[in-house]
């Protein structure tokens, strides 16, 4: 019988896996929002005293409601204060087959929003992806999908930083994925719009919204 | 008239006062001997130290997401790892400033040692003798570092390309926090990975790759 226990926990963690995971929204536009850190894992120690697992978790709240209200539907990797390992993200990520995967960050250095893109280089599509570096099929449009966000948060006056890295959680995504880090904006004059300022977070949803608006709209095209 | 035994005690006596006073001058002589020889050893002399270089330095700035190449001339060991451990020290030393364009804390002491080891990776004609660095940070360092993903990724890439502007064999980096693999710098930038140090060195126009 000493074969039972492991057998059990297989079945558990699948079934855990089924229950946990987002539906698959297989066939319909979706994003998949992914609120960096959360339970243990509190992140950065931001200005306002808030931790970047709250901040990020309630900025995926509030562009999940911006993007459901312009009919597209989204998955949240975590909609609770729970620690979620980030292969686990990439995970619930796949399951949900998105056609676009945002890492939401939080960050009191540099300036404005920073973009980034797995460092890997491009690989061709197949049917069978090494699960640490599975991002490499989807680089070339994860890097088309940050352009779009740029283009979008530039309109809007956002500065941004695209710039590549390695980061467990993203490689291992099977969708364009793209790391949103939100920092304070800074301009010239030394003025700031912190991350607890209400209309600078309004804007950065409202560019990322319109963004995401932008891309549903490139994928539609032949 | 003297008696013959105070004539005898009288010799015997000169003749010690004699001996005493030829071993006393040579006692004399050998510590003034001793006393030049301390002379000679005492750091009454600057030290002989390794002769001043040019290193490069990668300095981040958070403001601009680049890496900036700074000359500094530095006493450097001739031993790699001592070498790459000094220059390593003062790129963190920048960083400790109070006016630091790339905030971090605990300046050279951050560094614990830099290991060099043969590279892992494919070898060719160009790097038949590639060597892998293994830098061991402190956990004070890691605690302390600003959160983040520009800055975590900024302070790896100024590391990496620091060594490999430095010693050009360094084709690959890894790192450790307190001689253990750690996940993360603060959170975010991934510590588990091999980097390859020359894709982190700037372009000539300034931007990183």
């Amino acid at each position: 019988m000493r074969w039972i226990s492991p057998v059990l926990a297989v079945v558990a963690a699948v079934a855990f896996s089924a229950q946990a995971a987002p539906p698959a929204l297989a066939g319909r536009f979706a994003v998949v929002l992914d609120a960096a850190h959360g339970g243990d894992d509190t992140g950065g120690h931001l200005a306002s005293g808030q931790f970047e697992k709250a901040f990020t978790l309630a900025f995926a709240v509030r562009l999940r409601s911006l993007l459901a209200a312009r009919g597209i539907q989204v998955a949240l990797t975590r909609d609770s204060d729970v620690t979620l390992a980030p292969g686990r993200r990439a995970e619930l990520a796949n399951h949900a087959r998105a056609q676009a995967c945002l890492s939401l960050h939080a960050s009191e250095a540099g300036s404005g929003v920073h973009l980034f893109v797995s460092d890997m280089a491009p690989t061709p599509a197949a049917r069978l992806l090494p699960w640490k570096t599975a991002q490499s099929a989807w680089v070339t449009r994860s890097l088309a999908l940050a352009g779009t966000l740029n283009s979008a948060l530039g309109h809007a006056g956002v500065s941004v930083l695209l710039d590549r890295i390695a980061l467990p959680g993203i490689d291992s995504m099977t969708c364009p994925a793209v790391a949103v880090e939100i920092a304070p904006q800074r301009d010239l004059n030394r003025n700031t719009a912190g991350l607890d300022n209400a209309d600078y977070q309004a804007k950065v949803a409202d560019a990322l919204a319109a963004a995401l608006l932008e891309w549903r709209s490139e994928q539609r095209q032949p | 008239m003297i008696p013959r035994y105070q004539k005898v005690l009288f010799v015997l006596l000169f003749l010690a006062s004699l001996a005493m006073g030829i071993e006393l001058w040579r006692m004399r002589d050998r510590a003034h001997q001793e006393l030049l020889a301390g002379e000679v050893s005492a750091p009454t002399s600057a030290p002989q130290v390794a002769p001043a270089v040019q290193a490069t330095l990668f300095v981040a700035s958070d403001a601009e997401n680049t890496l900036i190449p700074e000359v500094e001339s530095l006493p450097l060991p001739t031993d790699p790892s001592a070498r790459a451990r000094v220059i390593l020290g003062k790129l963190l030393d920048l960083y400790s400033t109070p006016d630091s364009s790339h905030p971090a804390p605990g300046g050279a002491a951050s560094v614990a040692h830099v290991f060099l080891l043969p590279a892992s990776g494919p070898r060719d004609s160009q790097h038949a003798d590639a060597l892998l660095a293994v830098v061991d940070l402190t956990g004070a360092f890691a605690a302390g570092h600003p959160s983040g993903l520009e800055t975590e990724a900024l302070t790896i890439q100024s590391i990496c390309a620091t060594l490999h502007a430095n010693l050009p064999r360094v084709t690959e980096v890894e790192f450790l926090v307190d001689g253990a693999q750690r996940p993360t710098l603060a959170g975010h930038a991934d510590l588990t990975r091999t980097y390859l140090a020359a894709s982190t060195v700037p372009t000539p126009e300034g931007a990183t790759p």
